[in-house]
């Protein structure tokens, strides 16, 4: 995904609406893209007026926005609108935990999530207020989906004037194969992990060499830690303003039961984040 | 060439760990004795352990300079093994025990090929100290008759405690000559143990004391033996009962009962207790050798566990590994795993050559070298300790000792368990945080700025503390280290203590180890290993115990002369005209360093609100400048993030020092009076020094680095560069 030319939010009539609302018409302008809004329900001109009582006081959004009313099961009709309206990205609010600062997916949004054929931006604390993006996140997973994601934050960053960006390597346990047991060993695991983060940056570098990315400041950090979880973490404590992961290969049922990768991410979300499709 | 020379070395070292080794065999030869004895064993079955031990484990063991042989621990697991195994019938009881013996040693093999031999890592603290006092007053409570010359106390160890006034009682009314003897050998051994420490004479100190135990009764038997007309007082089913044919008669195990319930819970807790005290031994010893080596905790596991199989066919405890020899081996200069091999040489040589004599030693006198051992376990100096670490430890480590002695070690070490998670939760009065937490993966470490830096997430207790353990232990010891727990709601007693561990072996290797995000915890108690709950935001504890951090930064503050106060109400009226303050909102300040103008301080402050809001820790610098200064921020090239607020001003470029406009960022308002306020030698000490992110208001400097705590060191490195700043401002 590096265009953007159509962007989906669905409108649920809560208390979050008119924030959410806000931080989807910014990003459809920062982009010059179109927005669509989706209401699952009845059309009533009540929540008619309201929503346009809202968009009056946001933004003027530089491309009319097109709603779609229609009624049925929240996420068919949404995905079903992704494909016919050709949808690059999917804008959804996430929940947070009561008096916990952490923030989870609802159970809609992650059918979305797991469903839906184009890009996800999963928003925690969308503001009336511009929120200046400051610093993206981003997975430098050996994958071959990984290139797509690291060009589509540098897009990301370049439309939302970000200045800084960090791809991640995640180094795993298993990659590491020497096991410490005493100095020998810890001196032997020392030097492969330097290896392996010479060799991480080196395969990020080759990524970086074909994308341009001027006025950017590129950095790359390696972190030991559980892959998927480890970079929520790391995110958390940088306090990235947005993460960018790659999209799940396949996700069964085992994956929720054990989660990994992703689903860490969606069972407690660091910041805003971007899945990339 | 490097090979040869550690060939050199160990061919050096042979002579101080042939010598270390005798010493060693000095105690092995009584303690084994005795152990065995205690397990209700054939007194040789010690010896076999601490030989087989001694030789398999020097030569695959994976660390330096411990002692293998039976072990304390174990005397109670065994003596209930083989009483119950045997339903009265001790021999037989013993023939399945061994069999026991050599299952638990294949297991160890396994435990430690599958590296879970850090067993002891899965437990509280205070629950294994619970467990270690209740096995010591299970020695005590059965020897002590034994010390009186009396073999047929029997009964539960509740009983046996119960029978020891009447003990003495009957000891001293006694009319039986044999007792009344064994009894007095007994006391006076145990004095000796006593006192042993006490007598300060090099002389008397070449001979450890169950050596001397050994020698006098030896002596008093060839006394009567000799010069005296009587006979010699003890009767011979008080005296060590050794083999004649030692090298020929080798009880072999009996695998009858192998699949039986007794039998399988028997293995349990022989696994259970040897892999749990060896660990512990093995880490102390690592923190006695003065080479500072990491021991292979898992490949002496394995190593252990083999001699356990041997040993256990040839009719031979356990072989664990033992503090006591092992501190007695580094005492005396034994530096390498030969000293172990030759200990168990000199066994050989003594069980060969003295079997006479060591036949003659009354079992009075082994008992007391472990009703000794016994009280050393369970004194009550432990429960004081305990104690003084939280009320909560208290319960813990009574529980533990109640239930382990009055049901058995397997049920005493779940209950400690269970009652420790209980605690926790009604602490937290929070069960959701560690169910939901606990399987998710907490840590992340990455290097910054050459430093390992670990964040540990939602709660560190015992029950994920593997986690932690499985990172730090990546870390070398002579780096830097910082671990962070301002993202942990919880840590527990367990994990502080090993933190605290760390600590110390990063500082013995000559790295620094230190933990940052607590001092806003509440603690258990006022020792430094005391549970820490993370308070609430905006609860300041006033008069608060200090974190081991907060000692530290009260320690530097009187080397570099500054005041410090820990919990200070103090809130910078300066601080919000800075920019970086602008959006955000100032919660609390406090670890307030402060010397004449320059002030270091924690600051806790806010970004966002309601849900967006975000609570930040971080250490930052002050300076109150006399002469007015031009606003202007200062970063590193690159770094864009902090100066939002200063959008739209263009990087000031100084023409005379381009390195200087390359590296860094410099911004601000009137272009003019900054250039003119960054004069050379200014510029010349920010090329040399570490950059950080200063922002200048017209009367004040702020300087910090990351947006996270520093640790001490970080907090002394800022103090120089703002007095030295500060020097060369005023100098303008």
């Amino acid at each position: 995904m590096q265009k953007i030319h159509k962007i989906l939010i669905g409108i649920a009539f809560s208390p979050n609406l008119k924030p959410n609302l806000f931080e989807a018409v910014r990003i459809c302008n920062m982009f010059n893209a179109e927005l669509i809004g989706v209401h699952v329900g009845e059309k009533t001109i009540k929540k008619e007026t309201d929503l346009q009582q809202i968009l009056s006081e946001a933004e003027v959004l530089k491309k009319p926005i097109k709603t779609v009313w229609q009624e049925g099961e929240p996420v068919k009709v949404i995905l079903n609108t992704v494909i016919e309206e050709q949808i690059d990205l999917l804008i959804l609010g996430a929940l947070q935990k009561e008096n916990l600062l952490k923030y989870y997916v609802g159970s809609i949004a992650r059918k979305l999530t797991r469903k839906a054929s184009c890009s996800i931006l999963l928003l925690i604390k969308p503001s009336i207020e511009r929120q200046a993006c400051k610093h993206i996140v981003v997975n430098g997973l050996k994958d071959d989906k990984t290139e797509e994601t690291i060009r589509t934050s540098v897009l990301f960053s370049k439309h939302l004037m970000c200045k800084k960006v960090t791809i991640v390597e995640e180094i795993s346990q298993s990659e590491l194969q020497v096991k410490v047991d005493d100095d020998k060993s810890l001196r032997k695991a020392t030097i492969i992990k330097e290896r392996l983060k010479n060799r991480e940056d080196q395969r990020v570098k080759n990524i970086l060499k074909g994308i341009d990315s001027e006025n950017i400041s590129i950095q790359m950090q390696s972190i030991f830690g559980t892959r998927g979880y480890s970079i929520g973490h790391y995110a958390k404590i940088k306090r990235a303003d947005l993460l960018v992961m790659n999209a799940p290969t396949n996700v069964g049922i085992l994956d929720r039961i054990f989660p990994h990768d992703i689903e860490y991410i969606l069972s407690e979300l660091p910041t805003d984040v971007l899945i990339v499709k | 060439m490097n090979k040869k020379n550690t060939l050199k070395t160990f061919i050096g070292e042979i002579p101080r760990n042939l010598f270390s080794g005798f010493v060693v065999s000095l105690i092995a030869l009584p303690l084994g004795l005795g152990l065995a004895l205690a397990s209700g064993a054939p007194p040789i079955s010690g010896i076999i352990a601490a030989i087989v031990g001694g030789i398999v484990v020097s030569l695959i063991g994976g660390s330096k300079v411990t002692i293998t042989g039976p072990g304390n621990g174990l005397v109670v697991v065994i003596l209930s093994a083989i009483t119950v195994l045997g339903n009265g019938d001790m021999y037989q009881g013993y023939l399945y025990t061994l069999a026991a013996i050599v299952i638990s040693g294949i297991l160890l093999i396994i435990l430690g090929f599958l590296r879970m031999g850090a067993l002891g890592d899965f437990f509280p603290s205070s629950a294994i100290q619970g467990m270690l006092a209740a096995i010591g007053i299970g020695i005590f409570a059965k020897q002590i008759h034994v010390m009186l010359g009396n073999l047929d106390a029997k009964g539960s160890i509740v009983q046996l405690l119960v029978q020891i006034p009447e003990g003495i009682f009957n000891f001293v009314k006694t009319d039986n000559s044999s007792m009344f003897y064994a009894g007095l050998i007994g006391i006076i051994s145990l004095s000796i143990m006593v006192f042993y420490s006490k007598i300060r004479n090099r002389y008397f100190q070449l001979i450890p004391a169950p050596m001397w135990i050994v020698v006098l009764s030896v002596g008093l038997y060839y006394y009567f033996d000799v010069f005296s007309a009587t006979d010699y007082p003890i009767d011979k089913n008080l005296l060590i009962a050794l083999p004649n044919d030692i090298l020929s008669n080798f009880a072999f195990p009996d695998f009858e009962k192998v699949y039986q319930l007794e039998f399988i819970s028997a293995v349990i807790s022989i696994t259970l207790i040897a892999s749990i005290e060896s660990l512990l031994s093995i880490k102390a010893v690592d923190k006695l050798d003065p080479l500072k080596r990491r021991s292979n905790v898992n490949k002496d596991i394995r190593a252990l566990g083999l001699a356990t199989v041997i040993s256990g066919f040839l009719g031979g405890l356990n072989v664990v590994t033992v503090i006591a020899r092992s501190s007695v081996n580094v005492n005396n200069k034994g530096s390498n795993r030969s000293a172990n091999f030759f200990h168990a040489l000199f066994l050989v040589a003594f069980i060969l050559l003295f079997a006479t004599e060591l036949r003659k030693i009354p079992l009075s006198a082994l008992a007391a070298i472990l009703v000794f051992t016994g009280y050393k376990l369970a004194a009550p100096e432990n429960l004081k300790k305990v104690f003084n670490i939280g009320s909560e430890q208290l319960l813990i480590f009574i529980a533990t000792l109640l239930v382990t002695i009055s049901t058995s070690l397997i049920t005493g070490i779940l209950v400690g368990i269970l009652i420790t998670f209980i605690i926790h939760i009604i602490i937290n009065k929070n069960v959701l945080l560690f169910i939901k937490n606990i399987l998710k993966p907490n840590v992340l470490m990455f290097t910054e700025d050459g430093k390992y830096y670990v964040s540990v997430k939602n709660f560190s207790s015992f029950l994920n503390y593997t986690k932690l353990k499985s990172k730090l232990d990546q870390i070398p010891e002579t780096e830097e280290a910082i671990v962070d727990f301002t993202l942990c709601d919880f840590v527990d007693h367990s994990v502080m203590e090993n933190m605290n561990n760390y600590s110390e072996t990063f500082e013995r290797k000559g790295g620094h180890f230190e933990v940052i995000g607590l001092d806003d915890s509440k603690p258990g108690s006022e020792h430094p290993f005391a549970l820490r709950k993370i308070l609430p935001k905006h609860r300041v504890p006033k008069k608060g115990v200090l974190t081991k951090r907060q000692k530290f930064i009260q320690k530097i503050s009187e080397e570099m002369q500054y005041s410090y106060e820990a919990f200070s109400d103090l809130e910078l009226e300066e601080l919000p005209n800075f920019g970086y303050f602008k959006t955000r909102k100032i919660d609390k300040v406090s670890n307030v360093l402060t010397n004449n103008d320059c002030t270091i301080f924690d600051v806790q402050f806010s970004e966002g609100e309601m849900i967006a809001k975000q609570v930040i820790k971080a250490t930052m610098l002050h300076i109150h400048t006399k002469n007015k200064l031009p606003k202007f921020t200062l970063d590193k090239e690159g770094v864009f993030e902090y100066i939002l607020h200063f959008s739209g001003y263009k990087d000031i470029d100084i023409d005379a020092h381009p390195d200087f406009s390359k590296r860094f960022y410099l911004s601000g308002k009137n272009e003019e009076k900054i250039r003119a306020f960054f004069t050379d030698e200014l510029i010349l000490f920010f090329e040399s020094n570490k950059q950080y992110h200063i922002e200048a208001t017209s009367v004040g400097l702020l300087v910090l680095s990351n947006e996270r705590l520093a640790s001490v060191k970080e907090i002394k490195a800022l103090a120089y560069f703002g007095a030295s700043l500060k020097k060369i401002i005023e100098k303008c």
